[in-house]
Formats: structure tokens, sequence, C-alpha cells
């Protein structure tokens, strides 16, 4: 192999979000309609690596990602050490648009996974007319706990290999092997007690089931895409969100909870005709 | 298909590698049908078929024989490829003390889907 630069450039982003200053690693790729990628929970931009390195995407859209705080590359705020870190809808959905002002995006889409995928459903409710269009990947109105989540965060059990293995059977079987390690990775690489934190925006606090209903998707188009091997955020829940909104859905064939890390090529070809839409609206 | 997860873990230099802090015995409970398998420094050194009167284990993995089946098939179906899965769905409880378990997930759900023949994840 001979050695080569991806297409991707990175910077920290300095700004003040939920009113403290905070050092926020962004990374993007393109030109064109801004596509805001939003990592799962415990992770990182990598998953969307796929995404920044296939000119398909890069030659129509500007496609940027987050750290978010506590997460990746992103610096915790000052004082972390004494607060335990617990993700909220409305901090996460200010989170995303302060970032997004920070960085100037004009009219972008905004893209989710996981958590993302959820908060996704926050925005379309609350703050449609910021946005040319959401998609959701892997995203469902709420998704019940089905284990004790204090395992992810305890000092006799190693963080990183906990949050792997509670997330590996997400990723489908048919995953090649390397990106289904690197998606582990990413995993094994959080801080203490983030994954923990953020799921308490999944399977708690984002309960968005009792407004699904009044997300108008006349203001802001909404494309939901699901793996079918995910039994977090399952096919039913994403078809009744679709369902309860006119949403457009496709579930995704050999895919699993994380397709753009997992599986790059494969979630890429559900991606583009999305993407085709979303440039002519 | 228990009879076989001794073997096939034991010729896994990788699996056996993964677990070589693991000493635990656990149990495997298809029904009213019941296993336990002692390992030791990740190989699978006992397997030893019940009934018992007082069994001695850390954690039991339990589960119908039809769930089990399907969870052993080379490529199971939606639902059925993962011991969450199950979980999730009130088809498999898993008992007693996790610590052992929950601290070396990624080995544990190797070694149970090891029938399943060259299935890693």
């Amino acid at each position: 192999m001979s050695p080569h630069f991806e297409p991707i450039s990175a910077r920290y982003l300095h700004l003040e979000l939920l009113g403290r200053p905070h050092r926020v690693y962004v990374e993007e790729a393109g030109q064109g309609i801004p596509l805001l990628c939003l990592h799962t929970a415990g992770s990182d931009t990598r998953q969307f690596r796929g995404l920044m390195n296939d000119q398909r995407i890069t030659a129509n859209f500007r496609v940027l990602a987050f750290d978010m705080p506590w997460h990746g590359k992103s610096s915790p705020p000052a004082g972390w050490q004494d607060a335990e870190y617990q993700l909220t809808s409305s901090d996460y959905m200010r989170m995303i648009l302060e970032v997004s002002d920070a960085l100037e995006l004009d009219n972008p889409v905004a893209m989710g996974c996981s958590i993302g995928g959820r908060i996704v459903l926050h925005l379309a409710h609350e703050h449609p007319e910021r946005f040319r269009a959401l998609i959701g990947l892997e995203s469902a109105a709420h998704t019940d706990a089905y284990y004790d989540l204090s395992w992810l965060h305890r000092p006799d059990v190693h963080g990183g290999m906990v949050c792997a293995g509670v997330i590996s059977g997400l990723v489908a079987p048919a995953a090649p092997a390397v990106h289904r390690w690197e998606t582990l990775w990413h995993y094994m690489q959080s801080g203490p007690g983030v994954f923990k934190g953020d799921l308490n925006f999944y399977m708690i606090d984002g309960d968005i089931r009792d407004r699904v209903d009044k997300i108008d998707i006349k203001r802001c188009p909404l494309f939901l895409l699901t793996g079918e091997y995910d039994y977090s955020c399952t096919s039913e829940g994403t078809l009744d969100v679709a369902r309860r909104t006119g949403a457009s859905a496709t579930i995704m064939q050999g895919l699993g909870h994380f397709p753009m890390s997992e599986n790059p090529e494969k979630f890429i070809s559900y991606l583009l005709p999305v993407l085709d839409k979303i440039r002519v609206l | 298909m228990i009879d076989k997860i001794a073997g096939l873990v034991n010729a896994d230099t990788k699996l056996v590698r993964r677990g070589r802090f693991v000493n635990t015995t656990f149990m495997i409970a298809i029904d009213d049908s019941y296993t336990l398998l002692r390992v030791e420094e990740g190989r699978v050194t006992k397997v030893a078929p019940g009934p018992f009167i007082t069994p001695d284990y850390s954690f039991c993995l339990r589960a119908s024989r039809d769930v089990w089946e399907k969870f052993w098939e080379p490529l199971p179906p939606l639902g059925y490829t993962d011991i969450f899965a199950l979980v999730k769905q009130k088809l498999m409880r898993v008992e007693g003390d996790l610590h052992p378990f929950m601290t070396n997930l990624l080995y544990f759900k190797d070694v149970i889907a090891a029938p399943r023949q060259g299935a890693k994840r």
C-alpha cells in the first residue's frame, strides 16, 4: 500500500456550549449541502469514516461530524471529575444547535444514529425550521433498558471491555471483521461512565413516544433507516415512528445498530438514494 | 450441542487467550436440563450434566430448548443472534453472580455461541 492521506480535515472548535467553555473536535470532508453527523452513545466521529471517504457523498455534501463533549477527542468541561455525566434531551438538542451555529451551517441536514437517531426525532418535533432534512439511523421513540446499566461504570469491571461486550451483538453477523472490531474498539476507548451517561438519554430521559404524533414532516422531511439486526432500536420501533409521522422508512438488510461503521459500503448503498432526494428538496 | 463446547473452545487458541483470566463454573439451563461448565484460564475443563442437588456455580443462562436450538444455528434467525437480544425479548434469563460474565462478555459470548461453528463475534 502506498502512503496516502484521507480527504478528511479536522480541527478543534472552542465555543460556549451549554453555558460553559468547551473544546470540541470536528471533522469534515466534501463540499455542498452541510450534512451534520451525530455518533452513537459512547462512541465518536470515527464511525463516519466511510462516508467521509466516499466521493459519491462528498461531491455534493459537506460531511461534518463532531465528538460530543466527553467523547473521542473532545474534552469534558473543566470540573468534570466532580460530577456524573448524564446526557439529557434538552442538553443534547441545545448542543447540536449551538455547534451548528458555531460552524455557521446554512440549512444543514442532520443525520444521527442510535442516540443520534433519537435526537433527530426531538429536533423534528421542536426545531424543524433549523434543518433542510433529518435522517434517523436506528431511530425509535423509546428503548427500555434490558440490562443493569450500573455494570457499565464500576471500578471492578473494565469499562471499555464491558461497553464493547454489551453492544457487540448489535453488529450484524455479516459485517466485515475489520469494521466489526473497529466499531468495538471505539467503544473500548470510551471514557469511564460516558456510555452509561449517554444511555440516560437513550433509555430514560429521551422517551418521545408521547410526542411523535406531533412531528410535522411537511416542516422538515424525515428519513428513517434501520438495520434489520438491530434489537435495541428495532425495525418495529422505526416503522411505528414512520406510521405515526408519515416519514420515509427503510429496513436495511444485513445491517445492525451501527450501519455506517460496521459495514460502510453496504450502508452507503442505502444512504445514497436518500441523499439524492434531499438534494432536490 | 453443549458437549461440543469444550472441544471447540479449547481448540480456539485466540478465544482461550481472550479468556485467560477466567476461572469460574457456570450453568446452562435448557428447559429443566442443567449442565455445569468449569472454565480454567480460558479453557473449558469440565462439562458436568445434571441433575444436581446442590449445584455450585457463579451464573446461569436459562432458556427453552427451542430458543437454544435457534441460537445455535450457524446463522441464527433475527432476534436470536446474541444473548442480549434474547434477554431483551425475555427469551433468556441470566441469573446469579453476573460479575464473571459481565467482566468477560466478549469471551463468554463466543464460548456460548461456539456450537455455531466458525461464527465469531
